[in-house]
């Protein structure tokens, strides 16, 4: 009896380094597992740019268009919407884009290239709805300070025409403007810009 | 013949003794505390929706199709053109929410009666291991018919994930294996749903009902019937599970069968609650509907999700108070400091704690399907945290109520003024 309760140290130290060394194998044998999980090659190829032409577009009409299967919303601002998104600013949670929700040439009071073309990505910094236009005449449900922008369905975010985030919406940041260019007065690419192309 | 049959039992017995020894200790000599009432019928009725929802599973996978383009008109293809098909697929949903339905009275009954004192905090963590599968069963289950509900919802729930500081971005974009809800994250969700999850639910039901026997059920007394027993070692207030409750659950099971019925046949949408209206039209990734809500099952905790502003230009509380919201449950039996176990012989601090619980978990539910707009505006300025939405407020004092319920149960279950227990079980 005495015997064997005096653990043998060669085999218990044996027990460990194969324990050791098995549980290494398992962890490497997970890794072909979790790596089938990531984004394949194909799915990493799609998401080109997208080319808009912006003639067939209405003033204060919202043109949709999918890139990386996401919505991107293309707008040309009236100048009542403009006046609307100069009056949000006491309102909104960042007026001056300081958070880096869009790319340099945005950063600025409307959030675009030229004042009156909107391009903003049609997802909600909060949970990745797609929120819906809501314009000027919808005080009723949106509130008697409401000039017009973007409400999301989901949580109940509100955004003014150059997708800023109201105070005291769930969503922490302002909608994102993608990387676009002018490639003439009325063509616009989006997903690409100079800055990318390394211009 | 009868006696063939004997031979044949006793041939079988002298190979593979095991099973008649499993039935004596789990059926035929379990003894169960002889007082239970109709809150008892659940955790039987849970085991049953979980066998319907296999079986038909299974026979609606034969029919689906796992594909972007190919699943909502697989599931449209299963209600017209295969015979049968709507029938299982109504089996399945209605069973969805049944499943929850009965799973949610099951955890009643155990805030009711205590039975996750002591010593059965196990059985209650092996539970609440299984709600959390099961919520994850019914979320990987939901994008399948690849509906505008499906889409969306799913879309809402993986960012949840990607709202977590650091990894959360690319954690998302891991679960969904594409930088949106795609063919890679429906064909993904198919597997998990129909074979990953089924078989960790299954692993689960059976450590529950393993550690429930080994200490035994509780009852409406919240007395431990082990400790008074007979000349034969039972329990004085004990009855052979095998017939007495088989027969008592087997009732049950009918009646839940025929209620079960009468919704499959007559409202499988249940006005919407069921089978939300949306889901009836194909995924848009470019079109959040108008309103979109999750099945009512999960309404409660979004509703707290809904109810948290953003902090520190992120909107991660919100995410980590629904995520405290499921997970404070594991430490129910730890919070809860009463000396009794059963509502019968508790104070006032306990039943007027639960039954403002209930309600603040029933608004939160309700609110949960509802827009936050569904109580219209207060008049005056928006302040301090901001929103004018009615529902939004109520939604925030339900979550509150619902946080103190547990963090301050050590405090008022301690100083309860409870009743003394009786030795025996009363009738």
């Amino acid at each position: 009896m005495s015997d064997q309760q005096k653990p043998d140290r060669t085999r218990r130290n044996l027990i460990v380094a194969t324990s050791v060394v098995g549980g290494a194998a398992a962890v490497g044998a997970a890794v072909p597992f979790v790596a089938s999980m990531w984004p394949s090659e194909r799915a990493k190829a799609a998401g080109a740019p997208i080319q808009v032409d912006l003639s067939r577009l209405a003033a204060g009409e919202l043109g949709v268009f999918e890139w990386r299967g996401k919505p991107v919303w293309v707008m040309k601002r009236t100048k009542e919407m403009l006046e609307g998104i100069k009056q949000a600013d006491p309102r909104v949670s960042d007026p001056g884009s300081e958070v880096d929700q869009q790319p340099k040439y945005a950063k600025n009071e409307f959030r675009s290239i030229k004042p009156e073309l909107m391009v903003l990505v049609g997802v909600c910094t909060h949970l990745g709805c797609s929120p819906k236009e809501k314009s000027a005449e919808d005080k009723g449900e949106m509130g008697a300070d409401w000039a017009g922008g973007f409400y999301c369905p989901c949580h109940g975010s509100k955004f003014d025409f150059a997708g800023r985030v109201f105070k005291g919406s769930p969503a922490p940041k302002n909608l994102e403007v993608p990387p676009y260019e002018y490639v003439s007065d009325n063509t616009l690419v989006i997903g690409e810009d100079k800055e990318k192309k390394g211009a | 013949m009868a006696s063939r049959l004997t031979a044949l039992w006793n041939w079988f017995d002298a190979r593979m003794p095991t099973v008649a020894e499993q039935w004596r200790i789990h059926a035929s000599e379990y003894y169960a505390p002889k007082n239970f009432n109709f809150w008892y019928f659940f955790g039987s009725l849970a085991l049953l929706v979980l066998g319907i929802q296999i079986l038909s599973g299974i026979f609606l996978t034969m029919n689906y199709k796992p594909d972007a383009t190919l699943a909502f008109g697989s599931v449209e293809y299963i209600m017209r053109d295969v015979a049968g098909g709507w029938i299982i697929r109504y089996i399945h949903s209605t069973g969805a929410s049944a499943f929850f339905i009965v799973v949610y009275l099951h955890m009643f009954r155990g805030l009711l009666y205590g039975s996750y004192k002591q010593p059965r905090e196990l059985v209650w963590i092996f539970g609440v291991l299984i709600y959390l599968t099961l919520m994850g069963e019914a979320f990987f289950g939901y994008l399948l018919p690849w509906g505008q509900m499906s889409y969306w919802g799913a879309q809402v729930i993986v960012n949840l994930f990607g709202t977590i500081p650091f990894i959360g971005p690319d954690l998302a974009l891991w679960i969904r294996g594409d930088y949106v809800v795609s063919d890679a994250t429906l064909n993904r969700f198919f597997a998990l749903h129909v074979i990953a999850l089924p078989l960790v639910l299954l692993g689960l039901v059976v450590t529950h009902l393993l550690a429930l026997h080994d200490v035994g059920s509780n009852n409406p007394d919240g007395v431990e019937i082990k400790k008074l027993k007979d000349a034969n070692g039972r329990p004085l207030d004990g009855i052979p599970f095998h017939p007495y409750y088989t027969v008592k659950d087997i009732m049950g099971a009918v009646v839940f069968l025929a209620v079960f019925c009468i919704v499959m046949f007559f409202l499988p949408e249940m006005g919407g609650y069921f089978l939300e209206y949306n889901n009836f039209i194909p995924a848009d990734p470019l079109k959040t509907p108008p309103h979109i809500a999750p099945v009512w099952y999960f309404t409660p905790y979004y509703t707290i999700l809904r109810a948290v502003p953003p902090l520190f230009n992120s909107q991660f509380p919100g995410v980590l108070a629904m995520g405290i919201a499921t997970l404070i449950l594991f430490f129910l039996p730890w919070l809860d400091r009463s000396p009794v176990k059963s509502i019968r012989y508790r104070g006032a601090y306990y039943k007027t704690a639960l039954a403002v619980f209930i309600v603040a978990f029933l608004v939160l539910g309700y609110l949960g399907t509802e827009p936050t707009t569904v109580w219209g505006q207060f008049g005056f300025d928006a302040f301090f945290l901001d929103t004018k939405d009615r529902a939004t407020w109520v939604g925030r004092l339900c979550a509150v109520v619902y946080f103190l319920f547990f963090f301050l149960m050590p405090w008022y279950t301690a100083r309860d003024a409870v009743k003394p227990v009786p030795e025996r079980v009363t009738r």
